[in-house]
């Protein structure tokens, strides 16, 4: 069980407050993801909601128990940390089995969880080796492993994958998100990557400065922007906005397209421009084009191998009813 | 810049370095080899150049030999333990921000300027005096008849002037050593249900042991050689006669420099059987 309630909570570090008054609910088995740009208190969240930081104000509640002066070791939560956290003297078998150490937990049932946990994660050959000795994809699950075995209410992630390489992150967001399935405990998992937001979340958390912008699932979320900093986020690359007199034609302060949602033809098209950088991805071909009247380049997707070349004059099309408009404040207007 | 020129260039301009060094260490090394084979009292005028292993027969079957080997090791083990043991806590406790971190640290290290025979007389005259020192007015204060420590306990004397000297050096490297603790590991030690004694225990200590043991050896290297604190304080009498004192003795109070010598070689023998037994212990903690 673990649906975790936050009321109100605020956090502040001397003067400066990084998190303003703020609400959320997280329901039991839910896989929560806090996104954000760097330094939007995204981590501080965590923290406290592990109780590793204390809230200035406001209560949170783990399956209605108040837990805001509970210590972190009570809250029954667990945490992976960006950089493992393993303790390098001990083996992996000892470093997995140091919470239930610490719990009094007997020896024949520690070395069950351990044998279990480690099957689970492919590290049976690895037992007796120091963490020292092991590859970051390998350490990564011996700090998950090490949350397992305390069969918590929820995980908490703090960004867990930033120090693999590209490989290896796909391979492990797979496998945590396999983990989630088989669990089926509540979990809370920050990064900064919105790729990695998109693909394991349930729920999304967007965060700025200490300010949730929106919370929804993935799609909700690249469906309905509420308002421009989401819409600028979520989704890669990323949305294009455009303001000025093409936005006024829509009632609008600004408007939103995807690179996605424009359709590329070379003779006939709303707006026309010339073609800077492509990056061509095999599957698809992304073109940077300069329109006129358009401060910032436009983003363009055309689906496969298209052969515009640099220079060349293309015509583009937006799909009218996917057009994201945003008020003056900033707002999604319906 | 591998050439062969530039190698012998590099030969050439360390030459002077190397032959200093070898000479420093090379030759009062060999006088006292050849000293200690000798029958040589200068004072008396005698000078057999060749008497086998005689003085090393004298010096180690004498019974204040023993009694030296023993003060030796009680002093250098008793300044370790206390020295290791307080300089974690003192690491650990400034370690916490707090405020005039700097001074503080700096205050620390003071000591460790002082030069060793200034400060055994300023502890044994300013401190431990019987009638003015600071200690017997800290007795008379709480009603005690004041300590005469240099009679009473002249090698625990000797054992906390010293200890004081080195806290300094103990304490920088421990700091440093816990300043390069990962925090991520002891939050994480706490959420897995780590009081701070356990976590201390399991996470900070283990940390710390490859700096604990360099702080041993490099420390018993030079504890070994306590010469002035002794000298100042109690001439080497009430049993705090360590062997390099014991060697001081034989040379120049009673003027032998034969079994001086002698004496001085033994030591060097035990001092690199100490070395290699704490390299062992360094060496594995480093493979960890």
């Amino acid at each position: 069980m673990g649906r975790i309630t936050l009321n109100n909570i605020t956090k502040s570090f001397g003067d400066v407050q990084v998190i303003p008054p703020l609400d959320l609910t997280i329901e039991d088995g839910e896989f929560t993801v806090f996104v954000g740009p760097s330094g939007c208190g995204k981590s501080t969240l965590l923290r406290l909601i592990a109780g590793l930081e204390d809230m200035t104000s406001g209560h949170m509640e783990i399956d209605g128990r108040d837990v805001t002066d509970v210590p972190p070791a009570k809250r029954g939560l667990a945490m992976v940390f960006q950089s493992y956290a393993l303790y390098p003297h001990m083996s992996v078998r000892k470093n997995i089995a140091f919470p239930m150490r610490m719990a009094g937990v007997d020896q024949a049932e520690q070395d069950a969880k351990i044998e279990k946990a480690a099957a689970a994660l492919n590290l049976i050959d690895y037992l007796d080796r120091r963490p020292g000795q092991l590859s970051g994809g390998q350490r990564q699950r011996v700090a998950i492993g090490r949350a397992i075995v305390r069969e918590p209410a929820a995980f908490l992630f703090d960004e867990p994958l930033s120090n693999l390489d590209a490989a290896l992150r796909v391979g492990m967001r797979l496998e945590i998100s396999e983990l989630h399935e088989r669990l089926e405990t509540t979990m809370i998992y920050v990064t900064h990557d919105q790729v990695e937001a998109m693909t394991m979340a349930d729920k999304i958390v967007v965060l700025r400065a200490g300010v949730i912008e929106q919370v929804g699932s993935p799609l909700e979320l690249y469906r309905e922007p509420r308002n421009l900093f989401v819409a600028g986020f979520i989704g890669s690359p990323r949305m294009n906005l455009i303001e000025g007199p093409e936005a006024a034609k829509h009632g609008a302060t600004h408007i939103g397209i995807r690179p996605e949602h424009i359709a590329v033809s070379p003779d006939a098209g709303e707006w026309a421009g010339k073609v800077g950088v492509a990056e061509h991805l095999g599957s698809d071909t992304f073109f940077h084009v300069h329109v006129n009247d358009f401060a910032e380049p436009l983003t363009v997707r055309a689906p496969g191998e298209v052969s515009f070349r640099s220079g060349d004059t293309i015509h583009m099309t937006p799909d009218i009813a996917r057009m994201h408009r945003f008020g003056r404040d900033g707002l999604r207007i319906a | 810049m591998a050439t062969k020129a530039s190698q012998s260039a590099a030969r050439l301009m360390m030459a002077p370095a190397v032959v200093l060094l070898l000479g420093w260490m090379l030759v009062p090394l060999i006088t006292t080899l050849y000293f200690s084979f000798a029958d040589f009292r200068p004072l008396r005028g005698v000078f057999e150049p060749w008497i086998g292993f005689d003085n090393y027969e004298r010096f180690v079957s004498s019974s204040s030999f023993w009694d030296a080997v023993t003060t030796t090791l009680v002093m250098v083990g008793a300044i370790l333990a206390i020295t290791v043991t307080l300089g974690v806590l003192l690491a650990l406790l400034l370690d916490k921000p707090m405020f005039g971190q700097g001074v503080v640290r700096i205050l620390v290290i003071a000591p460790f300027f002082v030069m060793p025979t200034v400060s055994a007389l300023v502890w044994k005259n300013m401190m431990m005096d019987p009638v003015n020192g600071v200690l017997s007015h800290v007795w008379r204060f709480f009603g005690a008849t004041p300590h005469d420590w240099l009679v009473e306990t002249p090698l625990l004397s000797i054992i906390l002037i010293v200890s004081w000297q080195w806290l300094p050096f103990a304490t920088l490297i421990l700091l440093t050593a816990v300043q390069s603790l990962d925090g991520e590991q002891l939050e994480a030690a706490e959420m897995d249900g780590a009081p701070p004694l356990k976590r201390f225990w399991f996470i900070i200590l283990p940390h710390l042991a490859r700096a604990i043991t360099i702080v041993t050896l490099i420390q018993t290297i030079f504890l070994l050689s306590i010469f002035a604190e002794i000298f100042v304080t109690t001439q080497g009498s009430f049993g705090t006669r360590t062997l390099t004192y014991l060697v001081y003795q034989r040379v120049l109070e009673s003027q032998n420099v034969g079994l001086g010598s002698a004496g001085g070689i033994i030591a060097v023998i035990l001092a690199n059987i100490v070395a290699i037994f704490l390299m062992r212990i360094v060496g594995k903690n480093l493979d960890a």
